[in-house]
């Protein structure tokens, strides 16, 4: 069971996931995510090394997550650097762990089913 | 953080019984009913609706349904739906739906059982916002009470 919200914090916080779904259907944005939740602040030169994805690309889909609020930008000296905005991943994932728990649930009813 | 994938859900389960059995209580729609939760009419095969209230005080205005896709007997099954409680009074046909599916495989002391639900990253985000809601009016504590219900019928 998730911690009980009040409309006034559902219909404050929940608009704001939209854009994060639509940033995150896409496989190199993905895997953007995944790269800056292993941890730091990286330049856009970590972050294509060993990928056939150029810097502008990069830059590009970089600017959609940071639109949706996933990442955030700083200057290091002459450096950009780009880190994980946790919190709204956070948010468009509680939705699915909600979901997962009722699984959850309905899995060990199941259980008790089968095993009498 | 774990992962980035928002878009399914995967569980695995080892169930101390043999694959004919857990098949009959995925794929009999009223033995399917008597751990989900709903009061099933009709029967789950291919090209199937099925649906059925949400039994309990207080719940019926809730609705499932399913389309079931594929029925391979004690392998796989796997139907489409809207995920989470449906309110009876709004159309949900036009959204787009999760795919559930369920496998089963022989296993050491029984069945291991796989379910993975996908899809949700198309699904509207009014019903996402709706599906907490549902879950804030205690969904999940009246499945904990079906569940300790189950539990002292054994």
């Amino acid at each position: 069971m998730s911690p009980r919200r009040s409309s006034a914090a559902r219909s404050a916080g929940l608009p704001d996931s939209a854009p994060v779904f639509a940033a995150l259907g896409d496989e190199t944005r993905l895997r953007l995510v995944a790269r800056l939740s292993e941890g730091g602040r990286l330049s856009i030169a970590r972050l294509t090394a060993g990928t056939k994805v150029t810097r502008q690309a990069v830059t590009k889909h970089l600017q959609v997550l940071a639109g949706a609020g996933l990442v955030r930008d700083s200057r290091q000296g002459r450096e950009r650097l780009w880190e994980l905005e946790p919190q709204q991943l956070q948010e468009a994932r509680r939705w699915l762990e909600v979901i997962s728990r009722d699984w959850d649930d309905a899995l060990a009813r199941l259980k008790s089913s089968v095993e009498r | 953080m774990a992962q980035a994938n928002t878009d399914k859900i995967e569980k695995r389960i080892l169930l101390r019984a043999p694959r004919s059995r857990v098949w009959r209580a995925l794929s009999d729609a009223q033995e399917f009913g008597s751990w989900f939760g709903v009061q099933l009419a009709g029967r789950f095969e291919p090209g199937a609706r099925v649906s059925g209230k949400v039994t309990h005080p207080g719940y019926e205005h809730l609705t499932f349904e399913i389309s079931v896709e594929r029925m391979e007997p004690e392998r796989f099954f796997s139907w489409r739906w809207h995920p989470a409680p449906v309110d009876a009074g709004v159309d949900y046909s036009k959204e787009p739906t999760t795919l559930v599916v369920f496998e089963l495989e022989d296993a050491a002391g029984g069945t291991m059982l796989k379910v993975v639900e996908s899809g949700f990253d198309k699904i509207p985000l009014e019903r996402r916002a709706k599906a907490f809601e549902l879950n804030d009016e205690g969904w999940g504590l009246q499945m904990k009470a079906i569940e300790r219900h189950v539990a002292q019928a054994k």
